[in-house]
């Protein structure tokens, strides 16, 4: 269980219709999802920061998800609250794919010390949860989301950086490579041309996976108020913010968690159907 | 017939003869001292990690808890009662053998009120809530994980099998607040059966009232049943495929007591691992669903300490969570050899 869901094959990306039923579910619903949080702001009927009602009024005509904890539209606070969902777990992906890969690349093609430091920080990583490690991390650089973005790149730019050095340990030893070093190519052009562009099939399914990775830890630690902070609207922090109405209006609270678990969903089903299901 | 499966390798082939004394026939005791000798390591560097983590912040503890009209006396008195004058190796040194000494120092939130408050008075009363919780929850992810798991491997395929990894992908996909969020809406809102909060009164034990207990167990269950119930059915798949299972069934040995005697046993030692990981999962589970619920706990008081940032208390409560952590991992490795033969002569 060293990630929440199985390996990826390679010739997985190379479909982008989804083989089975359950794929095709994962790719419509993730669409779904993206929709509504890339273009939700232009159709929210009220500015999602302005109090409209009492506090945690049930849904009516005006406000057709109710009122959260300070009286503020839920429906306009959900179509605003995915855009930095997506936009800081993007962040992080990127950032830990940024530096995973400049270190996997060189790790796995000089075959180096570098190779058994990774390994080691590795072992170290995975010796401990990585909630706990992000926490950590979020304390020592201070409060606030750009913290804890950073984060959660430095905690899976190891693993990421161990498969990169895989696959790429793995072609730097093939013919063409030994060519293009013969010819008197440099390091930077044998890595940039040679050997990334023949893993990064194997690289462009695990991106999948650490992007879900980024949205569970970075909407947990929303979630937990030591993230985003308020009047942000995002749906980890709503959740949050409105378990005090579980009774009088728990679409507020419902809602926002609903589309979070659709999304990881989502990922999830595409992931095992690129996985050639659990067989 | 042999109580031993055919194709295990018998007791005496021992590991190399060439190590004397007492680690060569015992080479589950050198495997022992080896893991743990590797785990304080682990813990050593995790130490250092975790210090320059909690002391990088810019500022201090000290002018933090008393604000900006402080006076140079008060705080240079408050940073000596605290430690924070010396240099920082000193500091980590005084940290580090006062853990060995089983003392976690002393809590800011305590200096910050006047007084003097051991990190350990803090938090040994919610390290008991939170075993209880985390007992609760482990006893049925293992006996739901193995049932179903054996049971979808010995329907692979058909629709019992499919049933069961459709029915527990879904909660298993969901982070554990969006899960804990659904079931506090349907049996607290909805039904209103169940408390939102679970409010335990200080000095009394959980278990006095199991209801608030509920919503946090059936969360994490939910959450974590799924993907264990997954790789009890891959290792039971893999021991159903072995040559031991084929022969015992062409010896026209009854289905039932196939499955009983070999492939279940052949089953045990991934299941172990598995445990295993559902254990080091809980540390993290644990952090979001006492959260979730106010269940006054290690994971509540992490977060609470994170939040007011409360150095020490993190330093030391982060510390004890990753040697739970890594001694899951040592404990199950070592029971892995025991309940698998094979293992004890070969690896060591």
């Amino acid at each position: 269980m060293s990630s929440p869901t199985t390996r990826v094959t390679t010739r997985a990306m190379t479909r982008v219709i989804p083989r089975t039923v359950s794929g095709r579910v994962g790719l419509a619903l993730l669409l779904l999802v993206v929709l509504i949080a890339l273009t939700g702001t232009w159709f929210a009927p009220h500015d999602p920061n302005r109090t409209l009602a009492a506090p945690y009024t049930p849904p009516s005509g005006r406000l057709p998800l109710g009122a959260d904890f300070l009286g503020r539209d839920v429906l306009s606070r959900v179509l605003s609250g995915g855009r930095s969902v997506l936009l800081y777990s993007g962040l992080a992906t990127l950032l830990a794919y940024a530096g995973g890969l400049t270190i996997g690349l060189v790790a796995g093609y000089s075959r180096s010390w570098l190779d058994s430091v990774l390994m080691r920080v590795v072992d170290v990583l995975l010796s401990f949860p990585a909630l706990v490690f992000l926490l950590l991390l979020a304390t020592a650089a201070g409060r606030g989301i750009g913290s804890v973005v950073i984060a959660s790149a430095v905690v899976q730019l190891p693993p990421i950086a161990r498969i990169v050095k895989t696959a790429a340990l793995e072609q730097s030893v093939r013919g063409y490579v030994e060519a293009a070093v013969a010819r008197g190519e440099s390091t930077f052009s044998v890595l940039r041309r040679e050997i990334l562009p023949n893993i990064s099939r194997t690289l462009a399914a695990d991106i999948g996976l650490r992007f879900t990775w980024s949205v569970l830890l970075i909407a947990s630690v929303n979630f937990l108020g030591l993230g985003l902070q308020p009047p942000a609207a995002d749906w980890g922090l709503m959740v949050s913010e409105n378990r005090g109405g579980a009774a009088l209006n728990p679409s507020a609270m419902l809602i926002p968690a609903a589309l979070l678990g659709v999304l990881t969903l989502a990922i999830n089903l595409l992931g095992d159907d690129m996985s050639g299901g659990d067989r | 017939m042999s109580r031993r499966p055919p194709g295990s390798p018998s007791r005496t082939a021992h590991g190399p003869l060439t190590r004397s004394g007492f680690l060569s026939s015992h080479p589950l005791a050198l495997m022992a001292i080896r893991r743990v000798a590797a785990g304080v390591v682990t813990l050593l560097i995790l130490s250092v990690l975790v210090f320059a983590a909690a002391s990088v912040l810019p500022g201090d503890a000290a002018s933090a808890i008393l604000g900006k009209q402080a006076t140079g006396q008060a705080l240079a008195d408050l940073r000596h009662r605290m430690g924070l004058d010396q240099s920082i190796p000193v500091q980590y040194w005084h940290w580090l053998t006062g853990l060995l000494h089983g003392d976690l120092g002393d809590s800011a939130a305590g200096f910050a009120s006047g007084g003097q408050v051991s990190v350990w008075s803090q938090v040994s009363g919610k390290l008991g809530d939170s075993a209880v919780l985390a007992l609760c929850a482990f006893v049925p992810i293992a006996v739901v994980s193995v049932l179903l798991g054996v049971y979808s491997a010995l329907r692979a395929g058909r629709w019992q099998d499919h049933l069961i990894s459709v029915t527990t992908l879904v909660p298993s996909a969901l982070p554990e607040f969006v899960l804990g969020t659904v079931l506090l809406a349907v049996f607290f809102g909805w039904l209103d059966v169940l408390p939102p909060v679970s409010v335990v009164a200080p000095g009394s034990s959980p278990l006095a009232t199991p209801s608030v207990l509920v919503l946090p167990v059936l969360t994490l269950v939910g959450v974590t049943a799924g993907p264990a119930a997954r790789m009890v059915r891959a290792g039971m798949l893999e021991a159903l495929g072995a040559d031991t299972v084929a022969v015992a069934r062409l010896n026209g040995i009854a289905e039932g007591r196939v499955v009983r005697r070999y492939a279940l046993r052949n089953a045990i030692a991934p299941s172990i691992q598995v445990f295993a990981l559902v254990a080091q999962y809980l540390v993290g589970g644990l952090l979001i669903v006492e959260y979730l619920f106010g269940y006054p706990g290690i994971g509540k008081e992490l977060v609470d300490a994170v939040s007011i940032h409360d150095n020490a208390e993190v330093q030391s409560v982060t510390m004890l969570l990753a040697a739970f952590y890594i001694a899951t991992t040592i404990v199950a490795d070592l029971a892995v050899m025991v309940a698998v033969p094979k293992l004890r002569t070969g690896a060591a």
